[in-house]
């Protein structure tokens, strides 16, 4: 149903928004293949050929970059430029102010992934650009919040609508981690090397303060801004909660920027600090249900939508997705879970339940409801939706039972004594047992891409499909003329 | 009371509140770790790092070591066991930035230095299967292959210098690190010699076993022998630290 009209390309900036999609799903791929790469050379090291550009060390930035800033950035300069226009009912502030974000944006996507497989890095996880490229995307960055603050100013309704509340806010503090986060000092100005400007304990708190809250803002709060427009909008009702939504937005802003430092329990940064951390992560439960709840019974009344809608399955399984792992989350904050899970793969399973689960799930959703809309046209195919749906599921649920089995054996068989109270294994031994969990989560994140894959040819295939009706309604249009 | 609606149909409103609400958690938790003086730890030994270390450091970082290997030893029984005496905050005050690391794919290397030798480490780099055969680690054989680039070592240690690691240029910064560090230490910070002790270290001790080069392994096996050996943890006793905690 095209539900656009004759008129938006004018009223709408829509060139944008198709520009971000299309590069959203050109870097998921590319970033979850290379996932899918180095899962594989923990599996079998050979794959590391001696090659220095290609090892573990170096391509795994190059995988969280793809997937978090590549895919998940692009899928958000989309779908926000998307929502904050529709809500608003007003064209985006500038043209040529979102056009450079674009460019900024893939620029700095594609000179880090060139500069980490050459070496150049600030061992910073997910802010390993060096300070060049740090100050392209602060431009990108300064840039994109005034396209999106005048584009609110200049709504036509009185109320910004709640979706665009955490586009801001993920905006804002996005702005203050990048700053604060990669202060350093370069080498010489023709050096792509710098030293961070903060050492040791006082460095790991503003690294992980950063690192968290890319967490709770780049890949929550923003991904719910996207739930709170294309949840209530494929479900065709209402929200389920105003008040709810005030609720868990405020204490969601405030609370998240409290937890980074859970992430350094028992190290060397001082206890007062991951002790309050941890208090703030186990309330932090409350407005991620908040979240949660809100999004999934905006859908009450409507449940029989779940049988015959693939997308808002998607959406509804992406929510279901953020409730577990924001569960997780706190469970994990536990200093006692922690001294566990800490430093293994149980780890790298939450993550993956959040990003493939939760992110992943949920801009895909809001893909198969935007495209055709900004292309004017439906779905190429619908029975591929679920296809992609089935992949993506069976792919998660093996990688995250597979990394859960990993890390708390690894985390138990590390902490194990014999009789004589001597350690009851060495280290390799722990890493010989994770052999086959690697090899598991490998498949999964093979399913999960090849999911991928067949959204990109249904994407392409609809895309198709709206030129050949545009063509065709262009040519009766004609027609219709040369009888005039 | 204000209402909410006030602040929904206001933009600059919107922003202004939420930039409050978000600065708070960030304030509270990191500002103080730069005043409290319990943070760090007073301790003897702790000293920054040479320049053949500091290029070692770099070519560690250059490999993402830090993606699989910790160095951040907690005080549990099965670590003290493992790898020894937990890590201390002055450990890693010297260290820009950080390698503290998330993962344990490889065991932590925080104390590393010292129990293995050169030559093992080399082998253990150039391809790790010759030694631990289970072992997934890549294969950095390139590291013995390339000559060391120290040409820019005097500016890493001056850029180091400018966030305050105590390298010094001048007399002064010199006589200043004598007395905090004794002259031998002091003669290793001093930037302007710092290519001549660079050579210096790497032909004296040779960690890469090939005689008349200095090769990115000589760098990396120096820093690699020197983790988590600065602290004689014999001299203090065992609940001076955790007043610290």
């Amino acid at each position: 149903m095209a539900q656009t009209g004759i008129g938006s390309a004018e009223q709408y900036n829509y060139e944008i928004i198709k520009k971000f999609a299309i590069m959203a799903l050109v870097w998921g791929l590319l970033g979850m293949a290379t996932g899918v790469y180095i899962a594989a050379e923990l599996a079998w090291p050979a794959l590391n050929f001696n090659i220095p550009e290609i090892t573990f060390g170096r391509l795994r930035p190059v995988h969280t970059t793809l997937v978090i800033f590549g895919f998940g950035g692009s899928a958000l300069f989309a779908t926000s430029y998307y929502v904050v226009q529709r809500t608003c009912q007003t064209r985006l502030y500038s043209d040529w102010m979102a056009g450079f974000t674009f460019w900024g944006w893939q620029t700095a996507i594609v000179a880090g992934v060139i500069s980490y497989v050459l070496g150049y890095t600030q061992s910073r996880e997910y802010a390993e650009f060096e300070w060049p490229i740090d100050l392209i995307i602060l431009v990108t960055w300064v840039l994109y919040f005034t396209v999106y603050i005048m584009t609110v100013r200049r709504r036509s309704q009185p109320h910004i609508y709640v979706a665009n509340w955490f586009y801001i806010a993920f905006i804002l503090v996005i702005a203050l981690l990048h700053i604060f986060n990669n202060l350093a000092v370069p080498v010489s100005m023709f050096s792509l090397k710098s030293y961070s400007l903060f050492s040791g304990v006082q460095d790991a708190m503003t690294q992980w303060w950063y690192g968290h809250n890319a967490v709770g803002f780049f890949l929550t709060a923003a991904f719910l801004g996207m739930m709170y427009y294309f949840v209530p909008k494929q479900a065709g009702r209402p929200v389920y909660s105003y008040r709810l939504s005030i609720v868990h937005f405020w204490s969601l802003a405030f609370l998240y920027m409290w937890v980074g430092a859970h992430h350094l329990h028992w190290t060397a940064l001082p206890d007062w600090t991951s002790t309050l951390a941890a208090t703030f992560s186990i309330m932090l439960l409350l407005p991620s249900w908040g979240g949660m709840i809100n999004g999934i019974m905006t859908l009450s009344g409507a449940w029989d939508k779940l049988r015959t809608d693939p997308i808002m399955l998607f959406l509804i399984t992406s929510l279901s997705f953020y409730g577990m792992s924001t569960f997780e989350g706190p469970l994990m904050s536990l200093k006692s879970v922690n001294a566990l899970s800490h430093y293994t793969d149980w780890t790298i399973g939450h993550v993956h339940s959040g990003a493939l689960g939760w992110v992943a799930m949920v801009s895909f959703g809001s893909f198969y409801h935007m495209v055709p809309r900004l292309y004017d046209t439906r779905l190429y195919s619908t029975r591929l939706v679920y296809v992609h749906f089935w992949l993506a599921t069976i792919g998660i649920l093996l990688y995250i039972t597979a990394m859960w089995v990993a890390g708390i054996f690894q985390g138990l068989m590390l902490r194990s004594f014999d009789d004589y109270g001597n350690l009851a294994y060495t280290f390799v031994e722990t890493v010989v047992f994770l052999h086959s969990p690697y090899v598991v989560r490998a498949l999964g994140g093979l399913f999960f891409v090849s999911g991928v894959a067949v959204m990109a040819y249904n994407m392409i295939m609809t895309i198709r499909k709206a030129r050949v009706e545009a063509a065709e309604l262009d040519a009766k249009l004609a027609a219709k003329m040369a009888r005039i | 009371m204000i209402k909410h609606e006030s602040i929904e149909t206001n933009a600059g409103l919107l922003v202004v509140l939420t930039l409050i609400v978000v600065s708070i958690g960030g304030l509270v938790e990191i500002v103080p770790l730069f005043y409290i003086s319990d943070t760090v730890e007073e301790v003897e030994g702790v000293r920054p790092y040479t320049a053949l270390e500091l290029r070692g450091r770099d070519i560690y970082q250059r490999e993402g070591c830090y993606l699989c290997h910790s160095q951040m030893i907690r005080p549990f029984r099965d670590e003290w066991l493992r790898y020894g005496h937990y890590s201390l905050a002055a450990e890693s005050q010297y260290d820009h930035p950080f390698q503290w690391g998330s993962k344990r794919t490889g065991p932590d290397l925080a104390r590393v230095g010292n129990k293995y030798s050169n030559e093992w480490h080399v082998a253990h780099l150039v391809n790790p299967r010759s030694v631990v055969p289970q072992s997934i680690m890549p294969n950095y054989q390139w590291l013995l292959e390339n000559d060391l680039d120290y040409s820019d070592v005097q500016d890493r240690m001056r850029a180091l210098k400018v966030t305050g690691v105590p390298y010094s240029e001048t007399q002064q910064e010199y006589d200043s690190n004598v007395a905090e560090f004794g002259v031998d230490v002091a003669d290793q910070l001093d930037i302007l010699r710092a290519e001549e002790n660079l050579m210096q270290q790497a032909l004296a001790n040779n960690y890469d076993g090939q005689h008349g080069r200095i090769t990115e392994m000589d760098a990396l096996v120096a820093y690699l022998q020197m983790l988590g050996t600065m602290v004689d943890f014999s001299k203090y006793d065992e609940g001076y630290f955790t007043d610290f905690r």
